[in-house]
């Protein structure tokens, strides 16, 4: 009897899987499989003539070449963002899980409350903020932290302080999520065993909230490597991004070499979150 | 974000963080990597006609007038769908007076939209049921020379019965009758002309009377744009080099765009932009751009200090072109619209408004009684000598495009 129940239980769980399965293989599975064979089309072909799938990987190798300084631009922005966000994202979460009190729940609505606004309008209002004729650079120039024909808008800082602002909810959501589950007595035993704060911290603290931490980087670092808002609105020629090159391709109509840049970027962005998150030692997570 | 209980009892953090985050991700759309990639993931999709099948490769797209037919329903539907390009018909408020005029004179009940951001990008949104003979669900469409001249190419365009267009037969400027992708205007009409020059912002600098200038001047480095069309840039370009851009060897082309790479090097070139290259001229944050002549004479509205100029070099002329698609149910209808444009007093108060070239002739006259600041305007209407000056770039075949287009990616640093 119990053996026909788990059966049935077992069956309920498919159907169940069933209409979020159909969703994703409509959507996710079946683009994905396009996506790949573009990327193998024969470059010779095009429109008018149709293209053929040779198995050549001639796309890949001239999308590597010509692109690979944007490539790692884009990992090099996206890595330093995430690590800002951490610098911004920790204290705020720890804060705001053990200092806030009944501010907490005000300081959380705070973090969350740009994202009522589009990501779009909140980003070009950057564009107002770092305006070359704007307060800030005015003020910056005046301090003389900027030079007179200095300017902030169209520069790799400003690329990567939009990834930053963009991003640092992701960062700091999950950190707070795993800094509050963490029992307070324990921070007290801590102390109470005569360690300093610090080594409270270091030994107590940081490894608990490692998990928040692990979920925060990736949640920042992923979404970040394939972003070409930010480069498009506040960047300049020479700091373009590979989502940039992959949306230009696009519209030009070079499909197979967009394509073979995208399934690179993905390819690349699994082979280092699996590296990352397997040195984390936290595999339950992904 | 909906509320948060205060003790989440029994949740474990990870699944309060997947709820929290599925909650961010639903909220911003256009955002995430995931969302990026279902992006790419539907342009993948639309690419193969029809998922697996792409595995095998795709057919070819070109179409033509026996493969191809298409029924006109004029007769019994009296409607029209038009799409053209954001701000480029007359408004008042929310009401676009020419077109209500059309439609009470005709009866014909248009669906005007505004849903042409880009040639490439319109190109790729319809591509997939014009290359398979399908309707893409619109009667009349407005794309520029290139584009309009790779359609003719495919075989997508309705031929145009040009006996039940006789304003357009005989208002049609001169320099516009025979273009060399559709030398009889057999599937086109032009919308609106225009011009791409120079403006600079004269509250912040000087003149700039030139390409040169603007690719070499030290005052203004790293606060000039110039703009991501291909071949409104490279045409500037070629002419810099010493070559036609409307028939260029590929050596010329290697020495425009090495040209272009040396300007793109020296960090003089500020961003390459679409349409929104006016704020920042507008608040100075770029001094001095590539533009084209209807949006600066609009800015010149709000901002008597912004100044459009004819370079040394030249200018480059386009045009936006009307044309039907195949398997477009309403070609009658999309005709009378057509003609009506090509009434001078219409052409007028339709150019008084988007201030591009008008390619009406005898329009200039009956400007006089719409708004007589612009009778004369070389922008609007230029004489037969200001365009002796004036340039397009060549056109080819999709592959050379695809092959020029993507050698100006590389080298515009995207």
């Amino acid at each position: 009897m119990s053996d026909t129940e788990e059966r049935r239980g077992g069956l309920v769980g498919y159907v169940l899987l069933l209409p979020a399965g159909a969703w994703l293989t409509l959507f996710f599975v079946v683009p994905l499989v396009t996506l790949v064979s573009t990327s193998f089309y024969d470059p010779a072909g095009s429109l008018e003539l149709g293209y053929r799938v040779t198995g050549q990987v001639t796309n890949y190798a001239s999308v590597l070449s010509d692109y690979s300084e944007q490539f790692l631009r884009s990992l090099g922005y996206a890595a330093t963002a995430t690590l800002v966000c951490v610098l911004l994202g920790y204290p705020l979460a720890y804060a705001i899980a053990f200092k806030a009190g009944r501010w907490r729940n005000l300081m959380l609505v705070a973090v969350i409350a740009p994202f009522f606004t589009s990501f779009l309008i909140r980003t070009l209002s950057w564009q107002l903020i770092l305006a070359d004729q704007g307060w800030v650079v005015d003020t910056l120039q005046f301090l003389h932290l900027l030079g007179e024909d200095g300017r902030l808008l169209a520069t790799p800082v400003a690329v990567v302080t939009g990834i930053t602002y963009n991003f640092l909810p992701f960062m700091v959501l999950p950190l707070y999520a795993s800094l509050e589950k963490i029992d307070p007595r324990l921070i007290e035993a801590g102390s109470d065993l005569y360690a300093s704060p610090f080594t409270t911290f270091r030994t107590v603290t940081l490894p608990l909230s490692l998990p928040g931490l692990v979920a925060g980087t990736l949640l920042t670092f992923i979404p970040a490597a394939g972003d070409y808002i930010n480069a498009q609105l506040l960047g300049n020629t020479r700091t373009q991004m590979i989502g940039n090159v992959i949306q230009k391709l696009f519209d030009g109509g070079s499909y197979p070499e967009a394509a073979a840049l995208s399934v690179t970027l993905m390819a690349v962005i699994v082979v280092l979150v699996l590296a990352y998150v397997r040195r984390a030692g936290t595999e339950d997570l992904v | 974000m909906a509320r948060r209980p205060h003790h989440p009892g029994g949740d474990t953090a990870v699944d309060r963080l997947a709820r929290q985050v599925a909650q961010e991700l639903g909220g911003a759309p256009g955002f995430s990597r995931r969302s990026f990639l279902r992006a790419s993931g539907f342009g993948a999709l639309v690419l193969g006609s029809g998922g697996l099948l792409a595995a095998c490769g795709t057919e070819g797209t070109q179409q033509s007038a026996d493969s191809c037919t298409s029924e006109d329903l004029s007769d019994s539907e009296k409607k029209l769908i038009f799409s053209n390009w954001p701000l480029y018909m007359d408004e008042k408020g929310k009401r676009y007076p020419t077109l209500e005029d059309f439609q009470s004179e005709t009866g014909i009940d248009v669906t005007y939209n505004t849903d042409v951001n880009g040639n490439n990008e319109f190109f790729a949104k319809v591509r997939n049921q014009l290359g398979a003979c399908e309707p893409i669900d619109r009667d009349l469409m407005v794309l520029t020379d290139w584009m309009a001249a790779r359609m003719v190419g495919l075989g997508w365009l309705q031929e145009l019965d040009t006996d039940a267009m006789p304003n357009v037969s005989a208002n049609l400027v001169e320099s516009l009758r025979s273009p060399d992708w559709d030398p009889d205007r057999k599937h086109s009409v032009p919308w609106q002309s225009g011009l791409t020059g120079i403006a600079y912002n004269s509250k912040f600098t000087g003149k700039v009377s030139s390409f040169e200038e603007l690719l070499t001047r030290g005052d203004l480095k790293g606060k000039v744009s110039l703009l991501n069309e291909m071949g409104d840039t490279m045409s500037f370009l070629l002419t810099m080099t010493g070559a036609d851009p409307s028939d260029f060897s590929d050596d010329e082309w290697g020495a425009a765009l090495e040209r272009m790479e040396e300007a793109v090097a020296s960090g003089q070139i500020r961003q390459f932009t679409g349409n929104d290259y006016t704020r920042p001229l507008n608040n100075g944050d770029v001094l001095a751009c590539e533009a084209w002549s209807g949006d600066i004479i609009a800015l010149q509205y709000d901002n008597p200090d912004i100044e459009f100029v004819v370079p040394e070099e030249g200018m480059v002329l386009w045009s936006d072109n009307m044309l039907v698609p195949n398997k477009a149910a309403h070609k009658a209808n999309a005709e009378k619209l057509m003609d009506y444009y090509y009434e001078p007093e219409v052409a007028a108060r339709l150019a008084a408004w988007v201030n591009y070239i008008c390619p009406v002739q005898g329009a200039e006259e009956a400007m006089a009684e719409v708004d007589d600041s612009l009778v004369g305007n070389p922008l609007i209407f230029p004489t037969e000598e200001d365009l002796a000056g004036t340039f397009t770039f060549m056109s080819t075949d999709t592959k050379t495009r695809e092959g020029f287009e993507k050698d100006f990616n590389r080298v515009i640093g995207a």
